[in-house]
């Protein structure tokens, strides 16, 4: 699943984002948010419309044809964002073990990224702690970085501290 | 009458004793019953008509029992129909434990036990033993000491498939690394502390090790989960690694950190984990706590206390009362 923001444009009248939310249904996407952007009305009179929505990364393209099938015009669509993230923790040498490097094992997959990093390190020759927060594509992407980094820690003997699955509760 | 030997009369075979000693509140559970024997490593206070608990907790109290009967005579020569076994845990050899349990079970007796060992090294065939035998193998005490956690999950659970489990089971870590919460001191610091406070045992790297946690996962996972698993298939990592600052920073995301035994499908691992503040995990001080994880039921959360004389007396108790009192409660 992939999270894409839409930007449509609509004309003034009920009914009309109905239109929009048909084939989104239709394909399985899973609407997030709907914001009407009215103090940004076209010259023409139509409102942006941004919608954002959870859909299966294949039928993207599929959706933005079925809404302009309909007559509706999309003035933009995002490129797919990161989609499951979380929190990590790592507590060692993390600087002597070479940071980057560490990070980069992350970000070369190209399907997981290393968004954020809070590192403390209170003194020189003792161990350093850091909170890394990654994002991927998607829950299964997620798990395999996280399993990527479990082996880079290994090998570097850094205590990496993962999340309990963070069932709702 | 149901007539019980105590093998191992340390701080839990005592607890049980005074416990049982108190006929009133028991009796009413399982009719008349007798203690005919109880021994220690060195010796023993038996007899065929039952002994008087009082006096063998005074006898203790100067030291050894009197010699008399090894653990092993008492076994082989005295008639009872159950035996509480609350020896030493040895995870390795399971030993002397699994050589009184197997004996017990072969010759009839029901077992109620709080020591891991034996049921980390031999659960499979201890259990086909007690089933063979048509006899009972009793373990509540030995995880979550009174927390109610096997019966639970076998009987109140029934009809469920457990997916799985995630928990606290070792009061001393949780009481370090809550108490490193609370202060921001060191590991060090707070292990001084609960060994000042005798929360931490002389020998603490059982403990803090994970030792002792994935030692109970073991036996949650082959009692409750049905698996087959062995001591070497848990990935443990301990807590003493962590460090002061980590509890500042996994707080200002909204998380603390806990040592979490986990059994699931994926495997069984034991290590320190990010556990969100709101979570039920996210317990203080020496309790033991329990997400059981099933397909009918879905979560089912338990806490209480991990280990103390009394407490885990209690499950042994509980253990005596399921096999013998009338389940019309
Ligand atoms: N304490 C707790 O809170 C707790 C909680 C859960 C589970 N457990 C488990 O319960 C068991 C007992 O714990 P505990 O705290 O009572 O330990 P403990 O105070 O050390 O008592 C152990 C007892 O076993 C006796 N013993 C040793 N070898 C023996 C043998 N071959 N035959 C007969 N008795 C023998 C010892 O004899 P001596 O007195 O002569 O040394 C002692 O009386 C352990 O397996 C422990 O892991 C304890």
């Amino acid at each position: 699943m992939a999270v894409v923001s839409i930007v449509v444009e609509l004309k003034d009248q009920p009914g009309q984002l109905l239109r929009v939310v048909e084939p989104i249904s239709r394909l399985g996407g899973n609407i997030l948010s709907v914001v009407h952007q009215r103090d940004k009305k076209t010259p023409l009179g139509r409102i942006p419309v941004e919608v954002s929505l959870q859909i299966d990364e294949k039928k993207v393209e599929e959706l933005i044809e079925a809404i302009k099938g309909v007559e509706i015009i999309v003035r933009s669509y995002n490129k797919i964002r990161l989609l499951a993230t979380t929190s990590i923790m790592l507590i060692g040498h993390i600087v002597h073990t070479d940071l980057s490097d560490t990070i980069n094992s992350i970000d070369k997959t190209g399907f997981a990224e290393v968004v954020d990093m809070h590192i403390s390190m209170p003194h020189l020759n003792e161990p350093s702690t850091a909170m890394v927060t990654v994002s991927a594509t998607g829950k299964e992407k997620l798990r395999e970085a996280i399993e990527l980094m479990r082996e880079v820690c290994r090998r570097k003997s850094i205590l990496m501290i993962e999340p309990l699955n963070e069932e709702q509760i | 009458m149901i007539k019980i030997a105590i093998l191992g009369f340390g701080a839990v075979g005592q607890g049980v004793a005074e416990i049982l000693a108190d006929r009133e509140r028991i009796e009413r559970w399982i009719g008349r019953y007798e203690v005919v024997a109880v021994a220690d490593s060195k010796g023993s206070i038996y007899s065929e008509d039952g002994i008087s608990l009082k006096n063998a907790i005074e006898a203790k109290k100067m030291g050894n029992l009197p010699e008399g009967k090894s653990t092993m005579e008492i076994i082989e020569e005295m008639d009872f129909d159950v035996a509480i076994e609350a020896t030493p845990t040895n995870i390795d050899t399971g030993e002397p434990g699994l050589t009184h349990i197997k004996a017990c079970l072969n010759k009839g007796s029901h077992v109620i036990t709080s020591n891991k060992g034996p049921l980390v090294v031999a659960y499979r065939e201890l259990a086909e033993i007690a089933e063979r035998k048509k006899v009972r193998l009793a373990f509540e005490a030995t995880i979550g000491g009174a927390m109610p956690l096997i019966k639970l999950a076998k009987r109140d659970l029934a009809g469920n498939e457990i997916t799985s489990i995630k928990g606290i089971l070792n009061g001393t870590c949780n009481y370090i690394l809550s108490r490193m919460e609370q202060e921001r001191l060191s590991y060090n610091q707070i292990l001084g502390e609960a060994k000042e406070l005798r929360i931490a045992e002389a020998n603490v790297s059982y403990d803090v090790e994970g030792i002792d946690s994935a030692a109970k996962l073991v036996i949650l996972a082959n009692a409750v989960m049905g698996m087959n698993a062995t001591f070497s298939d848990v990935e443990i990592v301990g807590i003493t690694s962590i460090t002061p600052e980590a509890f500042e920073i996994a707080m200002e995301k909204g998380y603390t950190i806990r040592l979490i035994a986990e059994a699931s499908r994926e495997g069984l691992r034991v290590s320190p984990r990010l556990v969100p503040l709101h979570h039920p995990l996210a317990v203080r001080g020496t309790f033991n706590a329990v997400l059981i994880q099933t397909d009918l039921a879905k979560e089912v959360f338990v806490i209480g206390r991990g280990a103390g004389k009394i407490e885990t007396a209690s499950a042994i108790i509980s253990d005596l009362i399921d096999i013998y009192g009338d389940r019309t409660y």
